[in-house]
C-alpha cells in the first residue's frame, strides 16, 4: 500500500471537525469531544480520526511532548538514538491504549517528554523552538518508519485509522483533561494505509484540523519548502500547520494578520477599507501572496493558550460557533455542538475569511 | 540577367469573376506585387515579390484574392529540405549571412502543447467567474524578507519598488525604430487602459509618449540608445537587456533606412545611420559588473523603480538567474528561443537558446532550492501564444508573461517575417510615413485591449475550473499541470507528473 | 446628429469607400456583380495629392446652399439628412455648382446623386464607414 506523500502521492479528503475551548482554563474531559465528533459519523468514512488536547500534561508543561509512531523496532531504535543525542528525555512510555475491534494494524505508539540539550543548542546557534522544529522535521523526513505526530508543550495529538469515536476509545481519552480540544473525522477519497496521514497535524503544539481540499496546495507547499519546511505527507493539513507556524512563530504576525494572509480579503473589499487598514492588507497580500489559501476549507488551529477557527473566503465549507458561559464550541455542524451542549446561549456561523479567535483569560 | 535559382515561394491567386479591379491591392502592396494592366484590362501579379503578408487578401472588398504556397518542388530528401536548399542558393547569390525575423520557426517541441491543465470534480468545487470574484492582480518586485513594526506594534507597510499588473501579461520590448510610432502609440495606450505595462525596447522613448510613463518600462540595452536621466525616470521600471531569445549572444541591428528624423532624435543617433548594439554590454563582462549597473540605475532613479534584468534562455539559465537574483535585480525576464525579433541572423535564430518552458521550470526550481525565490519576480516570454500558455507559465512558476508577437498580430502582423525590409504593409515594422499611417492607434489600441481582455476572461475560466480564485496561488502550482507525451527527463525538469499519474 | 466625418491622418487613399458606396447604391446583392465591368459612380470621392488623401461626401449642412439653389424643390432636408427626390430633379446641376464642398455629382441617369447616409438604400448604415480599413471615415455625433 502506498503512503501519502510517497513519490508525490497525494490524497484529497473531505471531513468533519469539532472543537471546545474554555477561556477560564477549566478542564474539560476528553470524552466530551469524542461525543461531539461522533454525531457527525457520516462526515467521516472510517479512514482517519484524531484529537488534540491542550493543557493535558501539566506535570511536564515545560517539556515538549513528542508522540511518535514507529513502524519497526529499527525505526524506534534509530529515532531514540537521535533523541538521546539532541534532547534531555525526562520521561518516556508507551501511550496507553485500549483494544478496539475497529482499530487494527496499530504501529508502536510512544510518548517522550523532552527538552533540547543545552550543549546542542549552543552548538546549533538556534533558540530552543527553532532547534526543536528542525529536529522534528529531520525525524519525519529522514528516519524511515518514525513519525513525530505531536510535538507541543502541555498538549498532545491522538490519531489513528478508524472512525473518530473508535479512535477516542482506543486512546482512552476519558483519562485526559484539558482546556481545549479539537477533533477530526476524515473522509479521504482514496485508501490511506497509514496512521500518520490522519489529523490533527501538529508542529510544536500548533495543531490543525481541517475540512476541505485546497486548490492552492502546491503554491503553498513550494513557498514553505523554500522556507525550510519539508512537506512529507503532501496533505493540506500538514502545509496549513506549517504555514501558521511560519507566519505566527517565525514572522511574528498576529493571528488576525495571519488569517488575513491565508484567507485574504478580496481586492475589492480591500479597496473599500480605511487607508491604514487598506495599506496593511495590500502589504500582507503582496508580501505573502503564495500563502493565500484558495478552495474550500474550514480549520481549527490549536496553539498554547488559544484556538482559532477560520473559513475560506468564499465559505465553501460549513462552520458553526456556539457559546455557553466560559465555553465556546466550534463544529462543522450544529448537531455536534448540541450533542454536548443542548442549551447553548448563542449560535452563529462566522463569515468566510473572518477568523474566530479564542484565548485564555489570564493571557489576554 | 543571371539565373535566379529561387522559385517564388507564394502564388497570388485571383478569382477573375470576383475581381472588380478596384486596385486596392495595388495601392496597398508596398512590395509592388499587384498592378493594373491597361492593356489587358485586368489586375496582374508578380509572385516573386510576394511575402504573404496577407494585406491584399484582407483588404480586397470582394474576397477575390488568396495567396497559396507554391507547390513547385525541389528534389528534397530527409537531409536536404527545400528550405536548406534555398538558403544555399541565397548565400551563393549574395555571399552574406542570412537574416530573418520573428521567432525560431523550426520544428522543435513546443512544450506548452504537451502540458494539460487540471479542473475540480466533486472533492472541491470549481468556481464560476461570472458569479464570484476572480482575481488576476499581481505585483512584481522583491518581497521584503523581514517584517518590521513601528513603536505601536503596527506593521510598517513600505515595500520595495514594484510593478502592479491587473493581469499578469505585459507587452514585451520592441523598440521605436524597429516598429513604428503608431505601433508604440497603440501599445502605450492599451497598456494604460489595461493597467499593465509596455516596454520601450532599446530605442528610447519618443517625447510624445512620456505621458504614458506610469505604464512604461524603459529599457537599457548594450547600445544605450536614447538613454538619459529623464528617460530612466520617465518609466515605471527599468529593464537591462542582456539578451533576447531570438538572438542570444548578439546585439540588435536597426538598418539605417529605418532611422528617420524622429527615430534619430529619440535614439540620439545620426539620421540614416545603422544602429548596431554591441553583443555584450561593454561595462558588463561579469556578474559583479551587472550589480554595478543595477545600482547605478537605482541611484539615478532614487531607488524608486524596480530593475528588470532580461536574459535569453540559454543552457545555464538557472545558474545565471540565481546570480542575477543575488545582484540586486528586482525582476528577471527570461526570453525563450521562440521569441521574435525584427531581424536576426538566421543561423542564430534557428539554433541558439532553449525553450522557455524548460528554462522557466529550471529557474523557478533553482531559486526555490536556494531560498531566494522571493528576492525576485520571474517574467517569461518567447513565445506566449494564448491564455492557456499564460496559465501554464504561471503554474510552472512565472509571476507574469511578456507577449510581443501575439501583440503585433493583434495589430495586424501576419508573421510574414520580412520586418528587416522596412516595408511592413501593416504599418508596424516600418518607418515609411505612408505605411505607418495604416496603423491607426485608435484601432490598434482597441484590438490590443480586446486581446488581453479576452485572454483575461479565459484565464479566469481556467482558474475557476481549478477552484482557484486568485492568480497568486496559481503561481508555481505545478500539481495543476500534467505532461502528455513527455519522457521522464522532460517531466523531471518541468517538475510535473504525466497525465494519468 | 450623427454625420460622416473623415480624418485625413488615417485616410490611406485606398479608394475602397468609393467602391463600397457604389455597391451600396447599386441595389444589387453582390459587390462583384454591382461593380464588375461597370463605371464607378460613388457619392463619396477621395481627394488626393501626394501623400495627402481624404474622402469627401455630403456634409449635410445645417444651412444647405444646395437646397436653397434647387430650382424644382427636389432637394429637401428630412430628419437632418439632405434628400434628393429624383422624380423632381431635372438635372440642371445648379446644386452641383452651389455646393462649396463638391459633394454632389451627376448620376448616370442624367439627374444628380449625393450621399444620403445610406438611408435611401438597403444598408441603412453608411457602408463607406463599415468598409474603411483604418477607421478614417467615422459616423458619429460631434
Amino acid at each position: 500500500m502506498r503512503r501519502e506523500g510517497e513519490n508525490g502521492y497525494r490524497i484529497p479528503a473531505g471531513c468533519a471537525i469539532s472543537g471546545i475551548f474554555d477561556r477560564t482554563g477549566e478542564k474539560i474531559n476528553g470524552w466530551e469531544i469524542v461525543k461531539s465528533i461522533a454525531v457527525m459519523h457520516d462526515r467521516s468514512n472510517g479512514l482517519g480520526g484524531g484529537f488534540a488536547g491542550y493543557g493535558i500534561y501539566p506535570q511536564y508543561k515545560d517539556y515538549y511532548a513528542f508522540h511518535i509512531f514507529y513502524d519497526s523496532l529499527d525505526a524506534k531504535h534509530e529515532c531514540e538514538m537521535f533523541l538521546e543525542r539532541h534532547f534531555d528525555i525526562a520521561d518516556l512510555s508507551k501511550i496507553p491504549v485500549r483494544k478496539n475491534k475497529n482499530i487494527t494494524d496499530e504501529p508502536m505508539i510512544w510518548r517522550y517528554f523532552v527538552i533540547p540539550l543545552q550543549s546542542k543548542l549552543v552548538e546549533s546557534q538556534l533558540e530552543e523552538e527553532n532547534f526543536t522544529r528542525r529536529c522534528v522535521l529531520h525525524i519525519n523526513d529522514k528516519i524511515k518508519g518514525a513519525n513525530v505526530f505531536s510535538s507541543g508543550k502541555n498538549m498532545g495529538c491522538f490519531k489513528a485509522i478508524g472512525f473518530p469515536e473508535d479512535v477516542g476509545d482506543f486512546f482512552r481519552l476519558e483519562e485526559y483533561e484539558g482546556y481545549c480540544w479539537t477533533a477530526h473525522g476524515r473522509y479521504p477519497t482514496n485508501t490511506p494505509g497509514w496512521w500518520g496521514g490522519a489529523h490533527p497535524f501538529d508542529i510544536l503544539g500548533m495543531s490543525v484540523v481541517h475540512n476541505g481540499e485546497i486548490s492552492s496546495y502546491d503554491a503553498n507547499r513550494n513557498y514553505m519548502e523554500s522556507a525550510g519546511y519539508k512537506c512529507t505527507l503532501l496533505t493540506d493539513t500538514e502545509v496549513i500547520a506549517y504555514m501558521f507556524d511560519y507566519l505566527i512563530r517565525q514572522k511574528q504576525l498576529t493571528l488576525q494578520e495571519a488569517a488575513n494572509v491565508v484567507a485574504a480579503p478580496f481586492w475589492q473589499t480591500i479597496a473599500a477599507m480605511p487607508e491604514k487598514e487598506r495599506e496593511k492588507n495590500i502589504y500582507l497580500r503582496d508580501v505573502f501572496s503564495s500563502l493565500l489559501i484558495t478552495g474550500p476549507f474550514s480549520i481549527l488551529l490549536g496553539y498554547e493558550g488559544g484556538l482559532m477557527a477560520l473559513n475560506d473566503r468564499l465559505k465553501l465549507r460549513s462552520l458553526v460557533v456556539g457559546e455557553k458561559g466560559n465555553r465556546t464550541y466550534i463544529a462543522s455542524e450544529e448537531c455536534a455542538i448540541r450533542a454536548i451542549c443542548p442549551d447553548v446561549d448563542k449560535i452563529w456561523a462566522p463569515k468566510g475569511g473572518q477568523p474566530v479567535i479564542l484565548s485564555l483569560d489570564q493571557q489576554a | 540577367m543571371p539565373l535566379n535559382y529561387i522559385f517564388p515561394e507564394f502564388e497570388v491567386v485571383r478569382n477573375a469573376d470576383q475581381c472588380v479591379a478596384c486596385r486596392a491591392c495595388e495601392r496597398q502592396c508596398a512590395n509592388e506585387v499587384h498592378h493594373y494592366s491597361e492593356e489587358y484590362g485586368r489586375m496582374i501579379a508578380d509572385n516573386s515579390k510576394c511575402v504573404d503578408c496577407q494585406r491584399c487578401v484582407t483588404i480586397c472588398p470582394t474576397h477575390a484574392l488568396k495567396i497559396v504556397k507554391s507547390d513547385n518542388t525541389f528534389r528534397e530528401n530527409g537531409n536536404w529540405s527545400a528550405q536548406t536548399i534555398k538558403e544555399i542558393y541565397r548565400q551563393a547569390d549574395s555571399g552574406g549571412a542570412l537574416l530573418s525575423s520573428m521567432g525560431n520557426p523550426q520544428n522543435y517541441p513546443v512544450y506548452w502543447d504537451k502540458i494539460l491543465i487540471n479542473a475540480s470534480q466533486v472533492t472541491n468545487p470549481s468556481i464560476d467567474p461570472l458569479r464570484e470574484p476572480m482575481e488576476t492582480r499581481v505585483f512584481l518586485g522583491k518581497k521584503p524578507s523581514t517584517i518590521t513594526r513601528d513603536e505601536n506594534g503596527e506593521l510598517v507597510t513600505k515595500r520595495p519598488p514594484r510593478l502592479e499588473l491587473s493581469v499578469p501579461i505585459m507587452f514585451s520590448a520592441m523598440s521605436y525604430g524597429s516598429i513604428s510610432y503608431n505601433a508604440h502609440a497603440s501599445l502605450a495606450r492599451a497598456a494604460k487602459e489595461l493597467g499593465i505595462y509596455y516596454n520601450t525596447g532599446e530605442g528610447g522613448l519618443h517625447e510624445d509618449f512620456y505621458c504614458y510613463g506610469p505604464n512604461t518600462i524603459v529599457q537599457v540595452a548594450s547600445g544605450r540608445f536614447g538613454v538619459h536621466k529623464d528617460y530612466l525616470n520617465a518609466g515605471a521600471g527599468i529593464e537591462i537587456k542582456i539578451g533576447q531569445g531570438a538572438k542570444p549572444g548578439i546585439g540588435g541591428h536597426l538598418p539605417g533606412k529605418k532611422v528617420n528624423e524622429d527615430v534619430s532624435h529619440t535614439r540620439m543617433i545620426p539620421m540614416g545611420s545603422d544602429a548596431i548594439s554591441p553583443a555584450p554590454h561593454h561595462d558588463i563582462y561579469s556578474i559583479e559588473d551587472l550589480r554595478q549597473l543595477i545600482y547605478s540605475l537605482k541611484e539615478a532613479t532614487a531607488y524608486q523603480k524596480p530593475v528588470i534584468v532580461k536574459i535569453a534562455a540559454v543552457h545555464n539559465v538557472a545558474a545565471i538567474a540565481s546570480g542575477i537574483a543575488r545582484s540586486g535585480a528586482d525582476i528577471i525576464a527570461i526570453d525563450g528561443y521562440r521569441g521574435g525579433t525584427g531581424a536576426a541572423p538566421t543561423r542564430i535564430r534557428d539554433n541558439v537558446g532553449i525553450p522557455i518552458e524548460l528554462a522557466l521550470a529550471a529557474v523557478d526550481a533553482r531559486l526555490r532550492e536556494e531560498g531566494i525565490r522571493n528576492e525576485v519576480s520571474i517574467v517569461v516570454g518567447g513565445s506566449i501564444r494564448s491564455s492557456a500558455d499564460v496559465v501554464k507559465a504561471i503554474a510552472l512558476g512565472a509571476d507574469a508573461c511578456y507577449i510581443a508577437s501575439s501583440a503585433l498580430m493583434a495589430l495586424g502582423c501576419h508573421l510574414c517575417r520580412s520586418c528587416q525590409e522596412g516595408k511592413c504593409n501593416w504599418g508596424i515594422a516600418t518607418q515609411r510615413p505612408d505605411l505607418v499611417k495604416r496603423l491607426n492607434p485608435n484601432v490598434g489600441s482597441k484590438r490590443l485591449v480586446n486581446l488581453i481582455t479576452a485572454w483575461r476572461h479565459e484565464i479566469m475560466e481556467m482558474m475557476g475550473g481549478m477552484g482557484i480564485n486568485s492568480i497568486e496561488v496559481l503561481k508555481g502550482n505545478r500539481m495543476m499541470l500534467r505532461g502528455i507525451g513527455l519522457n521522464e527527463k522532460e517531466l523531471e525538469i518541468l517538475g510535473i507528473k504525466h497525465a494519468g499519474e | 446628429m450623427k454625420r460622416i466625418y473623415v480624418n485625413e491622418d488615417w485616410c490611406l487613399g485606398c479608394h475602397l469607400c468609393e467602391y463600397y458606396c457604389t455597391f451600396a447604391n447599386s441595389g444589387l446583392e453582390s459587390m462583384a456583380y454591382a461593380l464588375k465591368g461597370k463605371p464607378l459612380s460613388p457619392r463619396i470621392q477621395v481627394e488626393e495629392e501626394g501623400e495627402i488623401h481624404f474622402a469627401v461626401s455630403c456634409r449635410h449642412c445645417d444651412n444647405p446652399v444646395c437646397v436653397k439653389s434647387c430650382i424644382t424643390g427636389a432637394l429637401s432636408v428630412e430628419d437632418n439628412v439632405i434628400h434628393c427626390d429624383t422624380n423632381k430633379c431635372v438635372g440642371c446641376y445648379t446644386c452641383i455648382m452651389a455646393c462649396p464642398y463638391g459633394c454632389i455629382m451627376p448620376a448616370t441617369s442624367g439627374v444628380i446623386q449625393k450621399c444620403e447616409l445610406c438611408t435611401n438604400n438597403a444598408h441603412q448604415k453608411p457602408l463607406c464607414v463599415q468598409g474603411c480599413p483604418n477607421e478614417a471615415i467615422v459616423f458619429e455625433e460631434r
